[in-house]
């Protein structure tokens, strides 16, 4: 650099130290920078006592402004409330069939509901509601328990076949394979007539056989002309409607080991106010009865 | 200002150098880490937690070994949308037993700590062999291999002392009947009393994969199940000053 010869002025003042002859300047840091330094430090020490910090003996200073993690969360969940409370209480206390005639209760519980399903009840039902392969779709007018608006309600506060609530709804079809119920030929001869019933393409031969066999082993829950039986979660199968699947190989396996799906009992989890929310919005879905 | 001065005997001794940042680190590091071990509240003790079975420990073993924790936070922190969301904030004491804490610091998926009982077996097992089966806007990969891999918890009375090495309570009883309760507890068929007498009324005994044999499959679940569950928040009651 043009300049170099600057480093020979000794008029820099130096800090004093001298390491084998050579002098170290003293050129100090830029004012600014050292008083935004001291402010950090002192602002440090106001943060300090302001919040919780110093350890004592036992316990450690809680701070000026009483700031506490948990009362925060806990002062923001009391703010919450104290909005939702009056809608949340009328919604808990209404006659479930009566939500629905009360335009801001109703409108109130759908989008609440809506919020409570994408969050709780998606994982297993869709973010749709559209279902999946052994979680039922909530779109169409087939339910398993019941569509009316307790129904619903029912199922969701106490769950099905859990072992949390004594209250939930419970059937449990026998295992005609594994346990020996009936053999070969015999659950050949029932899925050809329960394929039958909505009508797909079967072994002609084997249904008449089979109509015995579900006359007396299947009857009883899915009724005589197979319409199931809501009281007992025994589905209809004659509306084509399948939560395994329709297809041979799926209905055998299904009579073979039977099915036993698991909805949890949402009371432990979800207040009554958020439980009425998402029953009226499952309800408003397509299907409600 | 004359000890200040001093300052040229340690720059120009590098051991003595080194020696007293060393001082200096640790003072630094005591002031920080030691006050946690012995403030009150710091230090909460819950109702309701217990050492993880043999069974549970092995899918937590699962757990860290398939890496869930890379996209899966066991950690719900106190603000009102976590708590919405996924239930009570999570405790310190709720960790008490992992070794390593299974925190984590990254959710590509959602948080686990309370994910024990929100969902079926049959769930998690369908959601294990093909997420997108339930989730279909899932991009978590498959782990259907875990219900072929059969264990027999040959090593889990090793791994349960280890933990008890590092302050986990197991008992005596507790190791010696290890590999009999890592195998009672996926059998509801079995003589499991044993294990309900010596991990309490509410562990899980049930066949979690639906097949025959303890697999992977069945430790992972059992843990998931368990977790978040074993503290009774209806009669917990948050002390503010923590």
């Amino acid at each position: 650099m043009a300049d170099n010869k600057k480093n020979d002025d000794l008029d820099y003042e130096t800090t004093g130290h001298s390491w084998d002859g050579i002098q170290e300047y003293n050129k100090p840091l830029p004012k600014w920078w050292l008083w935004t330094f001291y402010i950090c430090i002192v602002w440090g020490i106001g943060y300090t006592i302001a919040y919780p910090a110093w350890p004592g003996i036992k316990d450690s200073t809680a701070g000026l402004l009483g700031f506490s993690t948990r009362g925060d969360v806990a002062a923001e969940i009391a703010a919450q409330e104290a909005k939702l409370g009056p809608i949340n209480e009328k919604l808990a206390a209404a006659e479930l069939t009566e939500i629905a005639a009360d335009a801001d209760l109703q409108g109130y519980a759908l989008n609440a509901g809506a919020a409570v399903f994408r969050t709780w009840c998606a994982q297993c039902h869709g973010s749709g509601a559209a279902g999946a392969k052994g979680y039922p779709n909530l779109l169409d007018d087939d339910w398993l328990w019941g569509g009316s608006i307790e129904d619903i309600h029912t199922t969701i506060t106490h769950g099905i076949r859990n072992a949390d609530d004594d209250e939930a709804r419970f059937s449990q079809m026998p295992a005609f394979g594994k346990d020996e119920l009936l053999d070969a030929g015999q659950i050949d001869a029932v899925v050809n007539y329960v394929m039958s019933l909505s009508g797909d393409p079967v072994d002609a031969a084997k249904v008449a056989d089979g109509q015995v066999v579900y006359a007396d082993n299947c009857a009883a829950c899915h009724a005589e002309d197979g319409t199931g039986d809501i009281f007992q979660g025994a589905p209809n199968l004659t509306d084509a409607i399948w939560l395994y699947g329709g297809d041979y190989d799926t209905l055998h396996e299904t009579v073979t080991n039977a099915r036993f799906g698991v909805m949890p009992n949402w009371n432990s989890r979800l207040s009554e106010a958020e439980i009425r929310a998402v029953a009226s919005y499952v309800h408003s879905l397509g299907g409600g009865e | 200002m004359a000890l200040i001065n001093k300052h040229a005997i340690l720059e120009r001794n590098v051991t003595l150098l080194a020696i007293f940042a060393f001082l200096v680190v640790t003072i630094g590091g005591l002031v920080q880490i030691v006050p946690l071990f012995y403030l009150d509240n710091t230090i909460e003790e819950v109702e309701g937690m217990r050492p993880y079975t043999p069974l549970e420990l092995a899918g937590r073993d699962i757990y860290i070994r398939e890496g869930c924790y890379v996209c899966h936070s066991q950690m719900v922190r106190p603000m009102r949308d976590e708590v919405e969301r996924y239930g009570h904030y999570s405790l310190a004491a709720e960790s008490m037993y992992d070794h390593p804490f299974q925190w984590g610091s990254k959710r590509t998926g959602p948080d686990l700590a309370r994910v024990g009982g929100r969902y079926s077996d049959e769930w998690h097992v369908d959601h294990l062999r093909n997420p997108q089966s339930v989730v279909p806007e899932s991009v978590m990969p498959k782990y259907g291999f875990l219900e072929n891999h059969l264990i027999d918890g040959k090593y889990i009375q090793d791994v349960m002392s280890t933990h008890k090495l590092v302050g986990v309570p197991y008992s005596d009883e507790m190791i010696e009947n290890g590999q009999m309760d890592f195998m009672a507890q996926a059998d509801p068929d079995s003589d499991y009393d044993g294990l309900i007498e010596r991990y309490g009324e509410k562990v899980n005994v049930r066949n979690f994969d639906g097949r025959p044999g303890v697999s992977e499959a069945d430790a992972l679940i059992a843990y998931l199940q368990m977790l978040g569950t074993l503290v009774d928040f209806s009669t917990f009651t948050p002390d503010a000053n923590r």
